[in-house]
């Protein structure tokens, strides 16, 4: 269902990002670059106690081609999906287990003792996984 | 030797099966892979070809030179009539051809198979079932001297082409390793001068696998071994192995017993338990010494690692010792794990014992997710805890496991910030809705006598309310260890259900569980908790609490919690007043508890409503 899939890092560089046309890369690039201060904004913003936050932080921002929705992890790695559109809009479950897909994964890769946590994400499950949920749109 | 004459039809005959056997183009020297199959296919017992081999000089030899086979082909051909193996016999006219029944397949299966029992009879024993049928088509096949060995030619020739490898029998892998650099001498038989007797073992039949294998990944290596730096000896293992490995043969990722036993020992360096796990951190400083890419022992990782959990039990590290042996083999890693690698799972009747990599993402339950299970999970982390020494296969233990871990770190960020003490300090008003009194009035009818079974009557409130268990049922949970009153004990803050403290008192948990009516083993065992029931005490005295509950909640209350009945305001003073009444009978009931009701009662005061 998505157009854009990205993981950042708590520092706020990617770790991986995906996007299925190839020439609008570079947009979705910048689209994501620029969802980062949304996202920070609606954490700083929340966590007045040390109550659990909600991991999904849901619709970033609308553009008139698609939407970006934002999801964080306790340790503030972000994940940043960009749906177009003009799909019949996704519902929010929908969103919502994608990221959970999207973080279950992620674990996993963490978990790997080989995967130095910073590095680019290389890892084939995750590209799999990633795959399934941005195969669908095209 | 004497000198060997031939008639034109056996010159013939003779010259054509030579060049059949020389895949080498030597036009010298006949492979001895090819040789020894066509001598299989005489139908001559082994002794025989034994003898024949030896009497035609190429065991003196090394090899089959193109004398050399011309006198073994001509004493297959004495053997076969029945005339016993002479070399003066060699120059016996009107011997008829020597007969070999084989064909392309029959060829194929028999390199690896035919020396692997050499001691033993029936050739074709060892042969997969899969072959049989082309054996059966094979035997049909007469190939007459003349006509059809040109038709064998070509037969011959193209499987010999295949890229492939069988699995070879591990003296050969040794020796493979040893002779070649790497393991990348698929294409040529290994028909080398110098190969004697003993190791025509090492015959690798390259096509034998071609046809089965095809939709596998390229068979792996029951080959050479990978020599890790700071491992010499283990390389040394497959060369004592005697008997042959044809277990490759039904599935090319398939461990052979020496394999495993080598993967074993390997494992008990890192970790001396079996059962045991090699934690992530080792599992990958010992992989590392195998010079493989970080990228691919990641990947292999991925593959192994079954339940995901970070750790590698004796069968994932198995299966991902094997994927290094085969890769450092060059070859590919598959997609996914082969079944055979897939590590077993001692719960046989668990239906979730099937593997399959679907349902992985069950196991490790998302953060998300957790809230919502917290309460389910919690209960089963008592059964499971005693588990988790014992297999460490059991799926449920590991999803148990994997969630319970999640939950706890959960609990961790969630209670860290409120400490017990704090949540003293800071009480957090709850408000009494009806039901909540409902129950607690509930709970009094059911015990009426007191203490009887305050765990059943914590049960109940101590899932719906949450803000209710903490207070009321934290004081029941001590006294009677009911597994399912985890929500009790401490009340750090009434939001919290499930609370991490109570991990100490799983053990009176299970007390609990074997024996219901427990009362009196509660009572020493309340020691420890009393410290809590007393803050938890003081927290009552915020929450609340109603009288009667407190009854229950102060049977726990020992005469530690002496200390908290400070001063009480007078409010309370009324309501200690009113306690004090209702509960005397209750005090008589019980009169080891007479100290901690009036302590309790004490703390009751300041319940707001």
């Amino acid at each position: 269902m998505a157009v854009c899939i990205a993981v950042i890092a708590k520092e706020n560089y990617p770790l991986y990002i995906r996007s299925i046309p190839a020439q609008g890369e570079l947009k979705f690039h910048y689209t994501v670059h620029t969802s980062l201060d949304v996202v920070e904004e609606k954490i700083s913003g929340v966590g007045k106690a040390a109550d659990q936050r909600e991991l999904y932080l849901g619709l970033l921002y609308p553009t008139e081609d698609y939407k970006v929705y934002g999801y964080v992890t306790n340790s503030k790695v972000k994940f940043v999906i960009v749906v177009d559109s003009s799909n019949t809009s996704l519902r929010d479950n929908e969103i919502r287990s994608m990221f959970r897909k999207l973080h279950n994964s992620f674990t996993d890769v963490m978990c790997n003792p080989f995967y130095n946590p910073g590095d680019q994400i290389q890892s084939k499950t995750f590209d799999g996984i990633v795959s399934t949920m941005m195969v669908q749109t095209s | 030797m004497e000198s060997l004459t031939l008639s034109d039809v056996e010159q013939k005959y003779y010259s054509e099966l030579f060049l059949s056997c020389d895949v080498d183009n030597a036009k010298k020297v006949a492979s001895n892979g090819k040789v020894l199959d066509l001598f299989r296919a005489a139908q001559l017992s082994n002794e025989v070809v034994l003898q024949i081999t030896e009497l035609c000089g190429a065991t003196r030899l090394g090899h089959f030179g193109r004398s050399q086979f011309y006198i073994a082909l001509k004493l297959i051909a004495l053997a076969q009539s029945g005339l016993p193996l002479r070399l003066e016999s060699l120059n016996v006219r009107d011997l008829p051809l020597p007969r070999f029944v084989m064909g392309k397949n029959e060829q194929e299966t028999r390199y690896t198979v035919m020396f692997a029992d050499a001691e033993n009879q029936g050739p074709y024993l060892p042969r997969p079932p899969g072959r049989v049928q082309a054996k059966k088509v094979s035997t049909h096949e007469m190939i007459q001297p003349c006509v059809t060995t040109v038709e064998v030619q070509p037969d011959t020739t193209s499987p010999v082409v295949s890229p492939h490898q069988s699995p070879p029998t591990s003296p050969h892998v040794w020796r493979k390793h040893k002779r070649q650099a790497s393991g990348g001498n698929v294409e040529r038989q290994p028909s080398v001068p110098g190969v004697i007797w003993p190791t025509f073992r090492e015959q690798q039949g390259p096509a034998s696998g071609d046809g089965m294998w095809s939709a596998h990944s390229p068979p792996p290596v029951q080959e050479s071994w990978v020599s890790f730096t700071d491992t010499p000896p283990s390389s040394t293992l497959p060369m004592h192995p005697p008997s042959a490995q044809t277990s490759g043969y039904e599935d090319p990722w398939k461990i052979t017993d020496e394999q495993r036993q080598y993967y074993i020992n390997q494992f008990k360096t890192i970790q001396s338990d079996l059962t045991g796990l090699i934690p992530g951190s080792a599992a990958k400083e010992f992989f590392t010494k195998s010079k493989l890419p970080i990228l691919e022992l990641s990947h292999i990782w991925e593959l192994s690692d079954f339940d995901k959990d970070g750790a590698l039990t004796l069968d994932e590290f198995c299966a991902a010792f094997h994927l290094v042996v085969a890769r450092k083999n060059g070859y590919d890693l598959p997609e996914k794990l082969p079944e055979s690698l897939m590590p077993k799972l001692i719960d046989l009747d668990d239906s979730a014992g099937v593997p399959e990599p679907a349902p992985e993402v069950g196991f490790s339950s998302s953060p998300v997710e957790v809230t919502p299970n917290k309460s389910p999970s919690m209960p089963s982390l008592n059964q499971n805890w005693p588990e988790l020494n014992q297999s460490n296969e059991q799926w449920e233990t590991f999803s148990e496991r994997s969630s319970s871990s999640q939950t706890l770190t959960q609990f961790d960020s969630n209670i860290a910030p409120a400490d017990p003490d704090t949540a003293i300090v800071h009480p957090v008003p709850i408000r009494m809705t009806p039901s909540k009194i409902h129950m607690q009035e509930m709970e009094l009818k059911r015990t009426g006598s007191g203490a009887q079974q305050p765990g059943v009557v914590a049960f109940p409130p101590a899932v719906p309310p949450r803000p209710l268990p903490t207070q009321t049922s934290a004081p029941h949970g001590l006294r009677s260890v009911e597994g399912e009153g985890l929500p009790a004990h401490t009340s750090t803050s009434p939001q919290q259900m499930p609370e991490q403290p109570n991990f100490a008192d799983f053990s009176q948990f299970q007390v609990f569980a074997v024996e219901p009516p427990v009362d009196d083993a509660e009572k020493p065992s309340d020691t420890g908790p009393a410290d809590r029931c007393a803050e938890s005490a003081g927290v009552v005295r915020n929450a609340t609490n109603d009288v009667q509950a407190e009854e229950r909640s102060s049977t726990t209350v020992n005469s530690a919690k002496v200390s908290t009945p400070l001063a009480p305001p007078p409010k309370p003073v009324r309501r200690r007043l009113k306690s004090e009444d209702e509960l005397k009978p209750d005090v008589d009931e019980l009169p080891q508890k007479s100290n901690v009701l009036a302590t309790v009662l004490a703390t009751q005061p300041s319940i707001p409503r």
